[in-house]
Protein backbone atom coordinates (compact mmCIF):
# COMPACT_ATOMS: atom_id res chain seq x y z
CA UNK A 1 0.00 0.00 0.00
CA UNK A 2 1.83 3.33 -0.71
CA UNK A 3 2.38 6.25 1.31
CA UNK A 4 -0.96 8.25 -0.02
CA UNK A 5 -3.28 5.10 1.14
CA UNK A 6 -1.75 4.61 4.44
CA UNK A 7 -2.22 8.32 5.33
CA UNK A 8 -5.80 8.74 3.94
CA UNK A 9 -6.65 4.58 5.80
CA UNK A 10 -4.82 6.28 8.89
CA UNK A 11 -7.19 9.66 8.63
CA UNK A 12 -10.51 7.43 8.16
CA UNK A 13 -9.67 5.58 11.77
CA UNK A 14 -7.78 8.44 14.04
CA UNK A 15 -11.46 9.00 14.82
CA UNK A 16 -12.53 5.55 15.24
CA UNK A 17 -14.15 2.46 13.49
CA UNK A 18 -17.24 2.49 11.95
CA UNK A 19 -20.29 1.05 13.71
CA UNK A 20 -21.28 -1.93 11.12
CA UNK A 21 -21.29 -5.64 10.80
CA UNK A 22 -17.91 -5.52 8.52
CA UNK A 23 -16.41 -1.96 9.59
CA UNK A 24 -13.08 -3.13 8.08
CA UNK A 25 -15.14 -4.16 4.45
CA UNK A 26 -16.97 -0.35 5.06
CA UNK A 27 -13.41 1.31 5.34
CA UNK A 28 -11.97 -0.42 2.48
CA UNK A 29 -15.08 0.77 0.10
CA UNK A 30 -14.45 4.18 1.32
CA UNK A 31 -10.98 3.87 0.31
CA UNK A 32 -10.74 1.81 -2.59
CA UNK A 33 -9.26 -0.91 -0.90
CA UNK A 34 -9.92 -4.75 -0.05
CA UNK A 35 -10.53 -5.80 3.36
CA UNK A 36 -8.00 -7.79 3.39
CA UNK A 37 -5.57 -4.92 2.81
CA UNK A 38 -7.26 -2.77 5.59
CA UNK A 39 -6.89 -5.86 8.24
CA UNK A 40 -3.50 -6.41 6.91
CA UNK A 41 -2.75 -2.76 7.51
CA UNK A 42 -4.32 -2.10 10.73
CA UNK A 43 -2.09 -5.44 12.17
CA UNK A 44 1.21 -4.14 10.57
CA UNK A 45 1.00 -0.79 12.59
CA UNK A 46 -0.31 -2.48 15.70
CA UNK A 47 2.93 -5.01 15.69
CA UNK A 48 5.66 -2.35 14.77
CA UNK A 49 3.83 0.15 17.54
CA UNK A 50 2.22 2.59 15.28
CA UNK A 51 -0.94 1.80 17.20
CA UNK A 52 -0.20 1.27 20.94
CA UNK A 53 -3.84 0.31 21.68
CA UNK A 54 -6.07 -0.84 19.64
CA UNK A 55 -9.84 -0.77 21.03
CA UNK A 56 -12.34 1.12 23.01
CA UNK A 57 -11.00 4.61 24.20
CA UNK A 58 -13.52 5.73 27.34
CA UNK A 59 -13.67 9.10 28.39
CA UNK A 60 -13.36 8.86 32.33
CA UNK A 61 -15.29 11.55 32.90
CA UNK A 62 -18.51 10.27 31.78
CA UNK A 63 -17.79 7.05 33.40
CA UNK A 64 -18.31 8.75 36.70
CA UNK A 65 -14.46 9.75 37.37
CA UNK A 66 -15.03 13.50 37.56
CA UNK A 67 -11.84 14.26 39.02
CA UNK A 68 -8.45 14.17 36.92
CA UNK A 69 -5.38 15.54 38.75
CA UNK A 70 -2.16 16.14 36.27
CA UNK A 71 0.37 15.90 39.12
CA UNK A 72 4.25 16.82 38.33
CA UNK A 73 6.97 16.46 40.21
CA UNK A 74 10.39 17.94 40.05
CA UNK A 75 12.84 15.03 40.30
CA UNK A 76 16.46 15.35 39.84
CA UNK A 77 17.67 14.42 37.01
CA UNK A 78 19.69 11.22 37.67
CA UNK A 79 16.75 10.15 39.35
CA UNK A 80 13.72 10.71 36.80
CA UNK A 81 13.78 7.35 35.06
CA UNK A 82 13.97 5.59 38.31
CA UNK A 83 10.84 7.46 40.15
CA UNK A 84 9.03 7.31 36.61
CA UNK A 85 9.27 3.64 36.69
CA UNK A 86 7.82 3.58 40.33
CA UNK A 87 4.83 6.00 38.93
CA UNK A 88 4.01 3.90 35.93
CA UNK A 89 3.55 0.70 38.30
CA UNK A 90 0.83 1.96 40.79
CA UNK A 91 -2.89 1.29 40.08
CA UNK A 92 -3.77 4.57 40.09
CA UNK A 93 -1.72 6.69 37.72
CA UNK A 94 -3.09 6.42 34.25
CA UNK A 95 -0.17 8.26 32.66
CA UNK A 96 3.48 9.22 33.19
CA UNK A 97 5.69 10.76 30.92
CA UNK A 98 9.06 12.63 31.27
CA UNK A 99 9.09 16.47 29.80
CA UNK A 100 11.60 18.85 29.75
CA UNK A 101 11.22 21.91 32.64
CA UNK A 102 10.87 25.29 31.38
CA UNK A 103 12.60 27.59 33.74
CA UNK A 104 12.56 29.68 35.34
CA UNK A 105 8.55 29.44 35.44
CA UNK A 106 8.33 25.36 35.15
CA UNK A 107 10.53 23.12 37.25
CA UNK A 108 8.33 20.08 37.02
CA UNK A 109 10.01 17.18 34.87
CA UNK A 110 8.06 14.45 35.39
CA UNK A 111 3.86 13.75 34.67
CA UNK A 112 1.33 11.40 36.00
CA UNK A 113 -2.27 11.38 35.79
CA UNK A 114 -4.82 10.41 38.37
CA UNK A 115 -8.20 9.81 37.83
CA UNK A 116 -10.77 9.00 40.63
CA UNK A 117 -14.36 9.54 41.45
CA UNK A 118 -14.09 12.98 42.94
CA UNK A 119 -11.21 15.20 44.35
CA UNK A 120 -10.71 13.25 48.13
CA UNK A 121 -10.24 9.70 46.56
CA UNK A 122 -7.69 11.52 44.11
CA UNK A 123 -5.62 12.98 47.20
CA UNK A 124 -5.76 9.88 49.34
CA UNK A 125 -4.39 7.99 46.42
CA UNK A 126 -1.83 9.77 46.17
CA UNK A 127 -0.71 10.25 49.60
CA UNK A 128 -0.62 6.44 49.24
CA UNK A 129 1.52 6.88 46.44
CA UNK A 130 4.02 9.16 48.14
CA UNK A 131 3.97 7.08 51.17
CA UNK A 132 4.72 3.75 49.51
CA UNK A 133 7.47 4.86 47.43
CA UNK A 134 9.11 7.31 49.80
CA UNK A 135 8.31 10.53 47.64
CA UNK A 136 7.95 13.44 49.87
CA UNK A 137 11.38 14.69 49.43
CA UNK A 138 10.32 16.09 46.27
CA UNK A 139 8.42 19.01 45.39
CA UNK A 140 5.32 18.46 43.36
CA UNK A 141 2.29 20.14 42.58
CA UNK A 142 -1.57 18.60 41.39
CA UNK A 143 -3.57 20.44 39.02
CA UNK A 144 -7.33 19.11 38.58
CA UNK A 145 -9.07 19.99 35.82
CA UNK A 146 -12.05 21.79 36.38
CA UNK A 147 -13.59 22.06 32.63
CA UNK A 148 -13.48 19.93 29.54
CA UNK A 149 -12.99 22.14 26.37
CA UNK A 150 -12.28 19.93 24.15
CA UNK A 151 -11.87 15.67 24.15
CA UNK A 152 -11.11 13.42 20.88
CA UNK A 153 -8.14 11.29 18.98
CA UNK A 154 -5.11 12.84 18.18
CA UNK A 155 -5.25 14.28 14.68
CA UNK A 156 -1.66 13.60 12.96
CA UNK A 157 -3.40 13.19 9.72
CA UNK A 158 -4.70 16.62 8.48
CA UNK A 159 -6.57 18.02 5.94
CA UNK A 160 -5.12 21.58 6.30
CA UNK A 161 -1.79 20.46 5.72
CA UNK A 162 0.78 20.53 3.59
CA UNK A 163 -0.11 16.76 2.48
CA UNK A 164 -2.58 18.66 0.40
CA UNK A 165 -0.29 20.89 -1.01
CA UNK A 166 1.37 18.06 -2.49
CA UNK A 167 -1.76 16.82 -4.00
CA UNK A 168 -3.02 14.27 -1.43
CA UNK A 169 -6.92 14.15 -1.35
CA UNK A 170 -7.44 12.92 2.40
CA UNK B 1 -25.08 1.34 32.00
CA UNK B 2 -25.54 -2.74 30.88
CA UNK B 3 -24.23 -5.34 31.85
CA UNK B 4 -22.79 -5.65 28.44
CA UNK B 5 -21.72 -2.39 28.00
CA UNK B 6 -19.48 -3.14 31.40
CA UNK B 7 -18.21 -6.04 30.29
CA UNK B 8 -17.15 -4.37 26.52
CA UNK B 9 -15.39 -1.63 28.27
CA UNK B 10 -13.37 -4.54 30.94
CA UNK B 11 -12.63 -6.92 27.75
CA UNK B 12 -11.86 -4.76 24.63
CA UNK B 13 -9.89 -1.76 25.56
CA UNK B 14 -7.38 -3.66 23.96
CA UNK B 15 -7.08 -6.48 21.88
CA UNK B 16 -10.10 -5.09 19.18
CA UNK B 17 -10.67 -8.19 16.89
CA UNK B 18 -9.18 -7.73 13.42
CA UNK B 19 -11.76 -9.80 11.33
CA UNK B 20 -14.26 -9.50 8.68
CA UNK B 21 -16.97 -9.25 11.53
CA UNK B 22 -15.06 -8.54 14.81
CA UNK B 23 -18.44 -7.44 16.89
CA UNK B 24 -19.52 -10.83 16.02
CA UNK B 25 -16.26 -12.01 17.28
CA UNK B 26 -16.69 -10.01 20.44
CA UNK B 27 -20.50 -11.05 21.05
CA UNK B 28 -19.72 -14.95 20.46
CA UNK B 29 -17.16 -14.06 23.48
CA UNK B 30 -19.53 -11.93 25.90
CA UNK B 31 -22.81 -14.46 25.01
CA UNK B 32 -24.41 -11.76 23.44
CA UNK B 33 -25.16 -11.08 19.52
CA UNK B 34 -23.47 -9.04 17.08
CA UNK B 35 -26.57 -6.55 17.00
CA UNK B 36 -26.41 -5.99 20.31
CA UNK B 37 -23.34 -5.26 20.49
CA UNK B 38 -23.28 -3.16 17.65
CA UNK B 39 -25.96 -1.11 19.64
CA UNK B 40 -24.66 -1.03 22.56
CA UNK B 41 -21.45 0.63 21.30
CA UNK B 42 -23.60 3.05 19.66
CA UNK B 43 -25.16 3.75 22.92
CA UNK B 44 -21.87 4.60 24.58
CA UNK B 45 -20.65 6.63 21.87
CA UNK B 46 -23.54 8.72 22.10
CA UNK B 47 -23.93 9.31 26.14
CA UNK B 48 -20.28 10.64 25.79
CA UNK B 49 -18.85 7.40 27.44
CA UNK B 50 -16.74 6.07 25.10
CA UNK B 51 -14.31 8.40 22.76
CA UNK B 52 -14.32 6.12 19.64
CA UNK B 53 -13.74 2.52 19.14
CA UNK B 54 -10.42 2.24 17.30
CA UNK B 55 -6.67 3.13 17.51
CA UNK B 56 -4.15 5.05 20.30
CA UNK B 57 -1.00 5.69 18.11
CA UNK B 58 1.98 6.16 19.40
CA UNK B 59 2.77 10.23 19.09
CA UNK B 60 6.20 9.82 18.78
CA UNK B 61 5.58 7.44 15.58
CA UNK B 62 2.44 8.71 14.37
CA UNK B 63 3.40 12.31 13.93
CA UNK B 64 4.74 15.26 16.32
CA UNK B 65 2.69 16.56 19.03
CA UNK B 66 3.42 17.89 22.51
CA UNK B 67 1.56 19.39 25.72
CA UNK B 68 1.18 22.76 25.64
CA UNK B 69 -0.25 25.37 28.76
CA UNK B 70 -0.97 28.99 28.88
CA UNK B 71 -1.69 31.46 31.70
CA UNK B 72 -4.69 32.97 31.03
CA UNK B 73 -6.96 35.53 33.35
CA UNK B 74 -10.11 33.59 34.17
CA UNK B 75 -12.19 35.60 32.78
CA UNK B 76 -10.95 35.17 29.31
CA UNK B 77 -10.41 31.68 29.81
CA UNK B 78 -13.85 30.29 27.63
CA UNK B 79 -12.98 32.51 25.21
CA UNK B 80 -8.87 31.35 24.68
CA UNK B 81 -9.79 27.74 25.08
CA UNK B 82 -12.49 28.54 22.12
CA UNK B 83 -10.02 29.79 20.02
CA UNK B 84 -7.37 27.15 20.84
CA UNK B 85 -9.83 24.25 19.88
CA UNK B 86 -10.33 25.95 16.67
CA UNK B 87 -7.02 24.40 15.24
CA UNK B 88 -7.73 20.90 14.28
CA UNK B 89 -4.41 19.06 15.87
CA UNK B 90 -5.53 20.50 19.58
CA UNK B 91 -7.51 17.38 20.80
CA UNK B 92 -7.52 17.23 24.31
CA UNK B 93 -8.33 20.64 26.38
CA UNK B 94 -8.59 21.36 29.73
CA UNK B 95 -8.84 24.02 32.49
CA UNK B 96 -6.28 23.51 35.34
CA UNK B 97 -6.18 24.74 38.96
CA UNK B 98 -2.92 26.71 38.44
CA UNK B 99 -1.50 29.83 37.29
CA UNK B 100 -0.50 27.62 33.87
CA UNK B 101 -4.98 27.02 33.67
CA UNK B 102 -5.12 25.99 30.14
CA UNK B 103 -3.36 22.76 29.09
CA UNK B 104 -4.16 21.07 25.48
CA UNK B 105 -2.63 18.33 23.55
CA UNK B 106 -1.18 19.52 20.08
CA UNK B 107 -0.40 17.04 17.08
CA UNK B 108 0.72 17.76 13.63
CA UNK B 109 1.84 15.63 10.63
CA UNK B 110 5.65 16.44 11.98
CA UNK B 111 7.81 18.65 13.83
CA UNK B 112 7.69 21.50 11.47
CA UNK B 113 4.32 22.04 11.22
CA UNK B 114 3.83 21.45 15.07
CA UNK B 115 6.29 24.43 15.31
CA UNK B 116 3.80 26.36 13.04
CA UNK B 117 0.54 25.27 14.93
CA UNK B 118 2.14 26.54 18.19
CA UNK B 119 2.97 29.94 16.82
CA UNK B 120 -0.69 30.45 15.24
CA UNK B 121 -2.12 29.22 18.21
CA UNK B 122 0.05 31.41 20.30
CA UNK B 123 -1.03 34.33 18.21
CA UNK B 124 -5.06 33.74 17.92
CA UNK B 125 -5.22 32.32 21.71
CA UNK B 126 -3.41 35.48 22.71
CA UNK B 127 -1.24 34.11 25.11
CA UNK B 128 2.25 32.51 25.49
CA UNK B 129 2.37 29.15 24.82
CA UNK B 130 4.44 27.03 27.06
CA UNK B 131 5.37 23.65 25.07
CA UNK B 132 6.44 20.26 26.98
CA UNK B 133 6.79 17.77 24.29
CA UNK B 134 7.61 14.35 25.85
CA UNK B 135 10.82 13.01 26.57
CA UNK B 136 10.41 9.56 27.63
CA UNK B 137 6.96 7.59 28.74
CA UNK B 138 6.88 5.27 31.33
CA UNK B 139 3.84 3.94 30.74
CA UNK B 140 2.26 1.07 28.66
CA UNK B 141 -0.67 1.64 27.89
CA UNK B 142 -3.10 -0.74 28.55
CA UNK B 143 -6.86 1.01 28.82
CA UNK B 144 -8.40 1.86 32.02
CA UNK B 145 -9.61 -0.02 35.03
CA UNK B 146 -12.89 0.97 35.49
CA UNK B 147 -14.30 -0.41 39.30
CA UNK B 148 -18.02 -0.47 38.73
CA UNK B 149 -20.38 0.56 41.17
Amino acid sequence: MDEITQLRLRKAIQNGLPLTQQPYLTLARELGLTEAQVMQTINDWQDDGLIKRFGLVVKHHNLGYKANAMVVWDIPNDKVDEVGELLSLCDAVTLCYQRPRQLPQWNYNLFSMIHGQNRDTVLQQLADIVQENGLSAFNRDVLFSYKLFKQCGGQYVQASTEQISKGLSL
Amino acid sequence: MNLLQQQLIDAYQKGLPVCSRPYLEMANRLGSTESEVIGALDELKTSGALSRVGPVFNHKKAGASTLAAMAVPEDELAAVAERVNAFEGVNHNYAREHKFNLWFVVTAPDQDQLQTALKEIELNGGYKVMSLPMVKSHFIDLGFKVKWQ
